[in-house]
């Protein structure tokens, strides 16, 4: 079960027939996932996306082991999924930065190569390099709160891939960020994946975000939270602004799009379902709470 | 003024940088520009206070002029029945002592609670029932079980006013961390330890100098109403007691005086030291 290396065309995540149920009460139980199956391949940039209460950020939970599924297994770089956790092969960015407002910048970037037993000379090359190249370089001594939302998200990046982590998981990283800071972070997503050739799991309830990003955008629907497609997005890289005007990318978001609303999830003009990832965010706090 | 920009996002990043603030001596002055008018306020009033018992004509043991209480101040100092100095200094002592006992407890039963949840079972309702009791009506039976005479007796008045704050309000620190803090700790796979040192001490600690700033005027309170029922007499209760009773009603609002300076003055400590462990937290609420 525990091969220390997977080999090249071996997946770095895979899901193999996960359930996962929420109980609420005495009779109440909430069906968030049934049958999922789904692999990741090393170098991927997976998303996900799919109506409200689709499970998209239980799945991602489920596999960082933040939570637990009901049935099935998560097996990550060849361990299960609670065995990478202690081995720290997870970076996470979280919708919120979630950065310490005591710790500087810099320090805050520290913080898991601290749980990971670094020296403190290495400590401060790693942190400042990664800093480095989420051009914060000159940041370093600032505390969060005097950072603007895009910036400390992007230290929150900082901080999840300083551990060279195995699989980078994204939990709708930008949600809260405006439409232009949106898309300016998107390229710097696309620009990090590509300098450091980390695995993504993403999700995501905007369209445009999953198609611009991803290699394979999943599809999911609600009530039970299922996989309804999977898109393979071709479009050439390197992507840039100019990407976003493609034909082809249009034909991608509509294949998405269509693919959502076969699969009963509603979408708005924007372009995105409705109601956000409010409903399974609640869920899935709720069952770890 | 060098706004420094965004190297990704554009636009110049607010607030808080070196270089953007000008010089030190500038910064003093607007300090002091900002307290121009509480002086101003409190000035003013010690002088209508002044003015208007000679206008009103009123007797001193009803209220002597600010000017009458200073005059007793400097009379009584440091000698005579009722010393001044040394009765401010023997309070303050057993307010510290108060002080430190009260915040050990408080801080031990806190930590207790936020890691065992047995522990917060047992002793929170205990606590919070104890806080309930009007614990002033416990000073005569502190003066009894250890001694009149014992500035213990006193110090345990201050130490169990200030355990509840205290307490209360660190646990709130520890427990009330933000579940994603926690979610992301988990996935670095920390140690309940590690979280300890790592996320809830930092986040009590703003939450634990809230406390103190209560606590220093709670041990001060404690301290002198303890005083109140007896014991050495070179105490700021007693002297506030004796010299009403002797109608030296200037020497009572001297030791009132003190009393309140030197409870300012604690409190002013506790700020300061706050700034120096804490700076974030204080740059972090003046910039909103």
């Amino acid at each position: 079960m525990t091969t220390p290396t997977p080999a090249i065309d071996q997946p770095i995540v895979r899901i193999a027939a996960v359930d996962k149920q929420f109980s609420g009460g005495d009779r109440l139980v909430t069906k968030a996932l049934e049958g999922i199956d789904l692999e990741i391949r090393k170098g991927e940039f997976v998303s996900l996306i799919g109506p409200s209460g689709c499970g998209k950020s239980t799945l991602l939970r489920i596999v960082g082991d933040l939570t637990s599924p009901t049935r099935g297994t998560v097996t990550v770089n060849g361990k299960p999924a609670d065995r990478a956790r202690r081995d720290r092969d997870y970076g996470i960015v979280f919708q919120a930065p979630v950065l310490f407002d005591w710790r500087t910048v810099e320090d805050n970037v520290k913080l898991p190569l601290e749980m990971l037993g670094y020296d403190a000379a290495r400590r401060t090359s790693r942190a400042r390099e990664m800093l480095e190249l989420m051009e914060l370089g000159d940041f370093l001594r600032h505390h969060p709160y005097q950072l603007s939302g895009g910036m400390q998200q992007r230290v929150a990046i900082a901080r999840a891939l300083a551990i060279e982590p195995a699989i980078l998981l994204m939990d709708e990283p930008f949600g809260a960020l405006d439409e232009m800071t949106r898309e300016r972070m998107n390229s710097e997503v696309l620009r990090i994946w590509q300098q450091t050739g980390t695995t993504v799991l993403f999700v995501t309830h905007s369209i445009p975000e999953a198609v611009f990003l991803s290699s394979r955008v999943v599809v999911m629907s609600a009530r039970p939270g299922r996989i309804t497609k999977v898109i393979d997005v071709d479009l050439p890289r390197p992507r840039t602004e100019q990407t976003r005007e493609t034909r082809r990318y249009f034909e991608v978001v509509t294949e998405v799009r269509e693919a959502l609303r076969a699969g009963g999830g509603a979408v708005d003009d924007a372009g995105r379902p409705a109601g956000g990832g409010s409903l399974d965010r609640t869920i899935a706090e709720g069952a770890v709470g | 003024m060098t706004a420094m920009v965004d190297p990704v996002l554009g636009g110049s990043i607010p607030r808080n940088d070196p270089g953007r603030h000008s010089s030190r001596q500038g910064r003093t002055v607007r300090a002091i520009a900002f307290y121009v008018p509480t002086i101003v306020v409190f000035v003013g009033g010690l002088a209508a206070w002044e003015i208007l018992v000679g206008a009103l004509n009123l007797q001193s043991f009803v209220l002597p002029k600010p000017s009458a209480i200073v005059a007793a101040l400097q009379a009584n100092w440091s000698g005579g029945r009722f010393p001044l100095m040394p009765s401010a200094v023997a309070t303050l002592q057993e307010a510290l002592l108060g002080l430190a006992i009260g915040t050990t407890a408080g801080l031990i039963v806190a930590f207790a609670s936020a890691r065992w949840v047995l522990a917060r079972g047992i002793l929170l309702p205990l606590a919070v029932g104890a806080n309930a009791v009007p614990i002033i009506a416990f000073a005569p039976l502190l003066n009894n079980w250890f001694g009149l005479s014992n500035p213990l007796s006193k110090a345990l008045m201050a130490a169990v006013l200030v355990f509840f704050p205290v307490m209360a309000n660190v646990i709130r620190g520890l427990v009330q961390v933000e579940p994603a803090s926690l979610e992301l700790m988990r996935s670095y796979a920390a140690s309940e330890g590690t979280i300890l040192r790592k996320v809830r001490i930092p986040n009590a600690l703003p939450y634990f100098f809230t406390a103190m700033k209560i606590a220093t005027t709670l041990s001060l309170i404690g301290a002198i109403v303890g005083e109140y029922f007896g014991g050495a007499t070179s105490v700021l209760g007693q002297v506030i007691l004796g010299s009403a009773s002797a109608l030296k009603y200037d020497v009572t609002w001297a030791a009132i005086l003190l009393g309140a300076v030197t409870g300012i003055t604690f409190y002013l400590v506790i700020v300061a030291v706050e700034r120096i462990v804490i700076p974030w937290h204080a740059a972090m609420r003046s910039e909103g």
